[in-house]
């Protein structure tokens, strides 16, 4: 396998809705990598996509192959993933493979979402599909509902007081709160700093324990990023960021994960296979973007990555362990909580953000000081798929 | 080799409050909703069995915000049942007040019966739904 390299990253705003189209979105964010790897749209081989509900949002499939013609990338194989939440992840992992396999030296993989073009009802029911079907949603199951229910699960298998419980996951919000405040290409900037855990908690119930400040928005936005080999990639830039770890797992519906619940057995497959692939461990990890869909995502995430043992991700947080200067700097960008979760790009916002945390590129306030090993986290469904990435400085 | 039972059967003994499974003849695992290999060993060779719906609430959560077209159905409340025979199935929880649901519901002993979601637009027909009773 040959080595392979970010040269490039580009991300629209994520926010509520956007006046801009699914391919608009996309395209903007890809000539943004494009024009930031010194590359032409004639010089990129092939695109990969993650778009879960463009077809619903705005009646728009294969939004691919008309952003690759949009951007000026001519008559080259465009393909779209669906994974749910980790679509975009797919999408850059198989870009990935392409050019380590040697088949391709340039591509570029990203992914957009219309999220909160399509209101809470419609985006509810259609992000309740990535539950199963039959088996699930005829109890009315949504995605807060499946979080809300591991959290009661998490506080009984773990032996933690509810609210006590409660109390660490305002924590988790809080955190990526204030760093989405000064992220200006969050959602959330400029907003919700500094947010008393009384707020958090007293905000309108969603599915119970969950409140409203336990749950990332609906979001729009597009991210994307080019991949190179390493000899294409020295031509292209002093700050190449190698891909040195990936892995991907899947696995059904929830009520069959039981052996392991509230642990997601998929991360932990996906992640050590990662970890093995770029022989590094949970304590050589700087910073990690990972998928905190929901306050208590962020605990059984940063458990089964192995940066906490399992039932003390809480107090890690509590205590800073999780916060930039802690153990392990968990969500610098504000995260899917409060950069936002466009969920077909919600893997490519995270490679762009460790990205530019790798080269030292982000706001003063939320750089994690001196980062050299980065990680991303991106679980789709309820645990249906999971991709983790491993990305180190090649400088 | 195909399934052995598939969700139509499944579906129409549910609504009848018979819950079917599968029982592996390899390693003995009871699997339930239907699949073609056993969940624990992914052997192939399993046959019909009838569950009887017992078990204890192990999670549970009361649904404030609905998906489109079940905004009636608000608030309701989920369960995750550990049935007697091991696996865990999602239904609903009978209650007359959902908001009351609490952490002193895990572990209690529940009595399956069904309730059927008549489907949407979406989802190609409709489906029934184990539907819970605390046993008193
Ligand atoms: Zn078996």
């Amino acid at each position: 396998m040959k080595k392979v390299a970010v040269v490039g990253v580009g991300e629209t705003n994520f926010s509520g809705p956007q006046e801009k189209t699914g391919v608009e979105l996309l395209a903007e964010a890809a000539t943004e990598a494009i024009t930031e790897s010194n590359l032409k749209p004639k010089d990129i081989k092939a695109l990969f996509v993650g778009n879960v509900l463009g077809d619903f949002a705005e009646g728009q499939g294969m939004v691919q192959a008309f952003a690759a013609e949009n951007i000026g990338c001519l008559y080259v194989p465009a393909n779209r993933y669906e994974g749910a939440c980790a679509s975009a992840s797919m999408a850059i992992r198989d870009a990935f493979m392409w050019v380590a396999s040697g088949y391709y030296d340039i591509v570029l993989a990203g992914g957009v979402e219309r999220a909160a073009t399509m209101g809470t009802g419609l985006a509810t029911r259609t992000f309740a599909m990535f539950s199963d079907a039959r088996y699930e949603y005829p109890a009315g199951i949504t995605f807060p509902a499946v979080f809300a229910m591991l959290t009661h699960l998490y506080a009984d298998t773990y032996k933690i007081p509810l609210q006590k419980l409660r109390e660490q996951m305002a924590r988790v919000s809080i955190q990526s709160y204030n760093h989405g405040s000064v992220n200006p290409r969050a959602q959330f900037f400029g907003k919700n700093a500094s947010m008393p855990v009384e707020k958090v908690l007293g905000s309108f119930m969603v599915a119970t324990p969950l409140t409203l400040h336990d749950c990332c928005p609906f979001s729009d936005g597009a991210a994307a990023v080019v991949l190179a080999s390493e000899e294409a990639a020295k031509k292209l830039t002093k700050k190449p960021v190698f891909i040195t770890g990936t892995g991907q797992s899947s696995c059904g519906p929830l009520s069959n994960q039981s052996d392991y619940l509230p642990r997601i057995r998929a991360r932990e497959i996906s992640s050590r296979r990662a970890y093995e692939m770029a022989g590094v461990k949970p304590g050589d990890i700087d910073l990690c973007e990972l998928h905190d869909c929901f306050s208590i995502a962020s605990l059984i995430a940063a458990e089964g990555l192995g940066f906490f043992e399992y039932g003390k991700a809480g107090e890690a947080w509590e205590k800073g362990q999780a916060d930039i200067g802690g153990k392990i700097a968990i969500n610098p960008s504000g995260g899917l909580k409060s950069k936002g979760h466009p969920i077909g790009a919600t893997g490519a916002g995270q490679v762009y953000e460790v990205v530019k945390q790798l080269r030292g590129e982000v706001e003063p306030a939320r750089q994690v000081p001196d980062a050299r090993v980065a990680m991303t986290d991106t679980l789709g469904g309820d645990g249906g798929t999971l991709v983790d990435m491993i990305f180190q400085r090649g400088w | 080799m195909g399934h052995k039972l598939i969700f139509k059967d499944y579906n129409e003994a549910l609504k009848n409050n018979r819950l079917l499974g599968l029982k592996c003849q390899s390693c003995g695992a009871i699997t339930v909703p239907p699949k073609i290999a056993c969940r624990q060993c992914a052997g192939q060779d399993m046959e019909i069995t009838e569950l009887r719906g017992n078990g204890k609430i192990r999670t549970f959560t009361t649904v404030f915000v609905a998906a489109e077209g079940r905004e009636s159905e608000i608030p309701y409340t989920i369960v995750m049942v550990e049935l007697d025979e091991g696996p865990w199935i999602m239904g609903n929880l009978e209650t007359t007040d959902p908001k009351a649901a609490s952490m002193e519901l895990i572990g209690k002993r529940v009595k399956m019966e069904n309730r059927v979601f008549p489907g949407d637009k979406y989802s190609a027909g409709g489906g029934a739904r184990p539907l819970f009773d605390l046993v008193r």
